[in-house]
């Protein structure tokens, strides 16, 4: 199922910073449907039961209990929602994967990984890339759960670099299969799995290739111990080791050299997935420590009355506010991109492969954005419970600890940064995002003196969304130079791409947000929609601040005399409020709401 | 056999209550509603006979179109058919006389209500319901067994059980029990593509006569300060709730 679809131009990957959205456009997670609806709450009443419920038994690494959550998962349907029908899924579309993803991923890290493991990398290489007789084989007992998969991409000496590994893959004389050898690293699920995902490298080919194999231990295939690890303690991380691994020639995914495609446009899923699933971790955090603050009293007080904790309240609602308007809305761009090329006779695997390899830069940007936004929710979280929150008593030091591997898997948040602007650079030069001309028209701008009217700010968001017009400026300005000052050698200058990356991110988050708010206000009216304006403007505000640092950082960088002088001019003038916005104010307003629900209520 | 399950659409247990049009409604802003649970236990055990004695199982409703996301929920569950009666319940007769018109014409063996709401907890229709299309009764129903045209039921009654046995056409006001609590259903996504395509009947109510009107509601006034008395100090309580509170 997919969610109505229109039919006007779909904004492309990138494009949104040099293209204004209307908010009509964007979809926000107040437009599910209410199948889609019923689905969350069923996912919701699921994780209730089977996951949080369980929670000690997961932090005492019981990995037995992580496979029997995932039979029952599999049981209720949840690993095949994205699997076409034809392949014993249920086809649904883009949002309701992520709506299943987002709402099981929060009860345990533990489970979050195996569930994205088996359902992202594990079963889509072969959804997106396998023949028939593959995808008949191997899909409908995967999206079943009747079998489980693992991906097995990094080795010892291949984390970040994934194209180095130095697992082989042979040819046998009679040409009918190939023999793997190699020693895998980090792989999820590798203990209870029945297919692998392996990529390995043909003679001296420059690229690796992805072979399906199965795992049956008398075929050379043996796992390492189960890894002991920070968080996510339940969920099976073995080293894989092939040795003489038989391999039919027919297993061998897409074409020879193909496989750091398959790898990267698999990530590319998992990385926005990825996002999904840090959401609902962030909603339970905030509630959770809303709750405990209501009833923790200190100085007579009920501590949640306190400014200081107030204002952490009211930051965790934030970033959790702009990263749902940002996934829902880049979920839907992948969901009509999708439906628009099949609309055109692609098939679906076509389709889904490129529908989503258009919006990578928005991928990595959420992966970065929310992964990080759930770590600081789960710190501010284990702050406000005190010494409690240190405690294995309460769930907070869980969630920080499972939180912290989302910045490492799935591409590390470095690389992701500097995949974000590195893909929009190398859109620029396809063509298919302008950004020389409005780079350009920015840099005039520079030499111009500005207009000193005071514009008519009264209508609601008229001065954020002039602000966020600006900030798109800063971005333009500072890349716009980067790529004309060092043009390919920019890849050398990873300070510059993550100063760069830091106010790409800023401007998707806030202007998410402000979207979605505003979109909800035409909707549902100003007085309603009170909070969740005022997250809007906190949200730009603190992007304001982090744009200011990382775009300084940019321009001396790379700037000096007076073309660093002008940069600097623009970008104070590109981030200048007429009317400083009342933070204090704007959180005291959140927080009360928040108080007032007892939940996190937007 | 074919089994009517009666629907009714209640405020989750945690929502906040308050009141609008001077206390005279219930505020529905906000609110999270879904299957009264005394009826989720009797949906289920309808399922139940579904699956082993190829029971059909449809559900009621007299609500408004707001309530059809609880009644697709019973048939993402696997109810056959759902029926909603296109009104706002205003009170238990009305309610049953309603489900008595749809009793009638669906021609049920079975017609599983719950004990009571839990929004009102008047804890009428059931009852009524029965006496109105004339079947077999048997109220706070916490297990059930039909072979044939008999029925075996246990009620529970003050201090213990009861156990009795009855006939079809039959009407029972379920409650927990009915299954465990670990029985519930949580519906699946096959379901929930599948309730879809199920038949949601909506009808017109027939004219039914209103026998009670809302003049008030009121909440339980605000706790006031507590005193603490250590469990060591009895005199001091007894003199507190003699004293003080004038309770004993
Ligand atoms: C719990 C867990 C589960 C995992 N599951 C899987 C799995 O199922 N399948 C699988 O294939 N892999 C899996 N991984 C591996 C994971 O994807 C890698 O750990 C990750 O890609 C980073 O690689 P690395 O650990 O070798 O770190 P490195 O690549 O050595 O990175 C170390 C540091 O250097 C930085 N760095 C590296 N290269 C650059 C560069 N070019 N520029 C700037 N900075 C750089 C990184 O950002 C990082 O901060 C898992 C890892 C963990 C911990």
């Amino acid at each position: 199922m997919s969610t109505e679809t229109t039919t006007k131009e779909i904004l492309r990957g990138g494009q949104f910073l040099v293209k204004e959205t209307n908010c009509e456009d964007v979809f926000t997670p107040e437009d599910f449907s209410e199948e889609q609806k019923m689905m969350r709450d069923s996912v919701i009443e699921f994780n209730d039961r089977e996951i949080v419920a369980n929670r000690d038994r997961f932090e005492a690494k019981d990995y037995a209990l992580t496979e029997e959550v995932m039979t029952k998962a599999g049981e209720m349907g949840f690993l095949g929602v994205a699997v076409p029908e034809a392949y014993g899924g249920l086809g649904m579309g883009f949002i309701s994967t992520m709506i299943v993803c987002e709402y099981i991923s929060s009860g345990s890290g533990s489970f979050s990984t195996a569930f994205g493991a088996h359902t992202g990398i594990g079963t889509m290489p072969i959804t997106l890339y396998g023949t028939e007789a593959q995808k008949q084989k191997y899909v409908p007992k995967l999206a079943t759960g009747e079998w489980f998969g693992a991906y097995c991409l990094t080795e010892p000496g291949a984390g970040s670099d994934a194209n180095s590994g130095k697992t082989t893959a042979t040819l046998s004389e009679d040409g009918k299969s190939y023999k793997i050898n190699g020693q895998k690293m980090w792989i999820s699920n590798a203990g209870f799995c029945k297919v692998f995902i392996v990529f390995a490298r043909i003679e001296k080919d420059k690229n690796i290739t992805g072979f399906i194999v199965e795992n049956d231990p008398s075929n050379g295939i043996t796992l390492g111990e189960e890894e002991h690890k920070l968080g996510i303690r339940a969920s099976s991380t073995r080293q894989v080791f092939f040795n003489d691994t038989v391999v039919p020639v027919e297993n061998m995914l897409s074409e020879r050299g193909n496989g750091f495609k398959i790898a990267m446009n698999a990530l590319n899923i998992g990385r926005i997935k990825l996002a999904a699933a840090c959401l609902d971790s962030q909603r339970r955090i905030t509630t959770n420590s809303l709750r405990y603050a209501t009833e923790r009293k200190q100085f007579k007080t009920a501590i949640v009355d306190f400014g200081a904790i107030k204002s952490k309240l009211a930051e965790m609602a934030t970033s959790l506010y702009a990263g749902e308007s940002a996934s829902y809305r880049a979920a839907k761009n992948i969901e009509d991109r999708i439906a628009m090329r099949m609309a055109a006779g692609n098939s679906h695997q076509e389709a889904e492969l490129k529908g989503v390899e258009e919006y990578a830069i928005e991928c990595s940007i959420l992966k970065v954005a929310v992964s990080e936004d759930v770590q600081n929710c789960s710190d501010e979280g284990i702050q406000i419970f005190g010494g409690m929150g240190f405690s294995e008593e309460t769930p907070m030091e869980a969630a920080w600890r499972d939180a912290r591997i989302a910045r490492i898997y799935e591409g590390t948040n470095e690389i992701n940064r500097m995949l974000s602007v590195g893909l929009l650079i190398k859109k620029a030069m396809k063509g298919h995002v302008d950004l020389l001309g409005p780079a350009t028209a920015v840099g005039n701008e520079l030499m111009d003196i500005p207009s000193f009217d005071t514009p008519d700010y009264s209508e609601l968001f008229a001065e954020e969304k002039e602000m966020i017009a600006k900030l798109k400026k800063v971005f333009l300005m500072v890349a716009g130079s980067a790529v004309q000052k060092y043009g390919p050698a920019l890849d050398e200058h990873q300070m510059l791409l993550l100063a760069a990356s830091n106010i790409l991110i800023e401007i998707y988050m806030a202007e998410s947000a402000i979207l979605r708010t505003e979109k909800n206000v035409k909707r549902f009216g100003e007085a309603a929609q009170k909070e969740q304006i005022s997250m809007s403007k906190l949200y730009l505000y603190n992007a304001v601040d982090i744009i200011i640092k990382n775009g300084k950082e940019a321009i001396v960088s790379m700037a000096e005399g007076d073309e660093q002088r002008m940069m600097l001019m623009g970008l104070k003038r590109f981030t200048k409020y007429a009317n400083q916005p009342n933070v204090v104010e704007l959180r005291n307003t959140i927080a009360e709401k928040l108080k007032a629900e007892n939940k996190y209520c937007f | 056999m074919k089994i009517l399950v009666c629907l009714s659409n209640v405020p989750d247990t945690t929502s906040k209550i308050n009141f609008t049009d001077g206390d005279t409604k219930f505020d529905t802003n906000g609110v999270q509603f879904v299957i009264n649970p005394n009826d989720e236990f009797g949906l289920t055990r309808a399922m139940w006979f579904k699956e082993k004695q190829g029971a059909t199982v449809h559900v009621a409703t007299v609500g408004e179109a707001s309530t059809e996301p609880t009644i697709r929920k019973a048939l993402a569950i696997g109810a056959d058919e759902a029926i909603r009666v296109n009104a706002v319940p205003t009170d238990g007769y009305f309610v049953a006389e309603q489900l008595a018109e749809i009793v009638k014409n669906g021609e049920y063996d079975l017609v599983i209500a719950g004990r009571e709401s839990i929004d009102y907890n008047g804890g009428m229709v059931p009852g009524i319901l029965a006496s109105l299309s004339g079947m077999n009764f048997v109220n706070t129903c916490i297990s059930l067994e039909i072979e044939g045209n008999n029925a075996t039921a246990v009620r529970e009654i003050d201090g213990g059980k009861e156990k009795i046995s009855t006939t079809l056409p039959l009407v029972i006001g379920g409650q927990k029990g009915l299954v465990a609590e670990s029985d519930l259903r949580i519906p699946n996504m096959r379901g929930i593509m599948m309730a879809r395509q199920k038949k949601l009947n909506v009808v017109e109510p027939i004219s039914a006569s209103k026998a009670t009107d809302d003049v008030k509601f009121e909440k339980p006034a605000s706790k006031g300060q507590v005193k603490l008395v250590d469990a060591d100090n009895i005199d001091e309580l007894i003199n507190l709730l003699h004293n003080e509170a004038k309770v004993i």
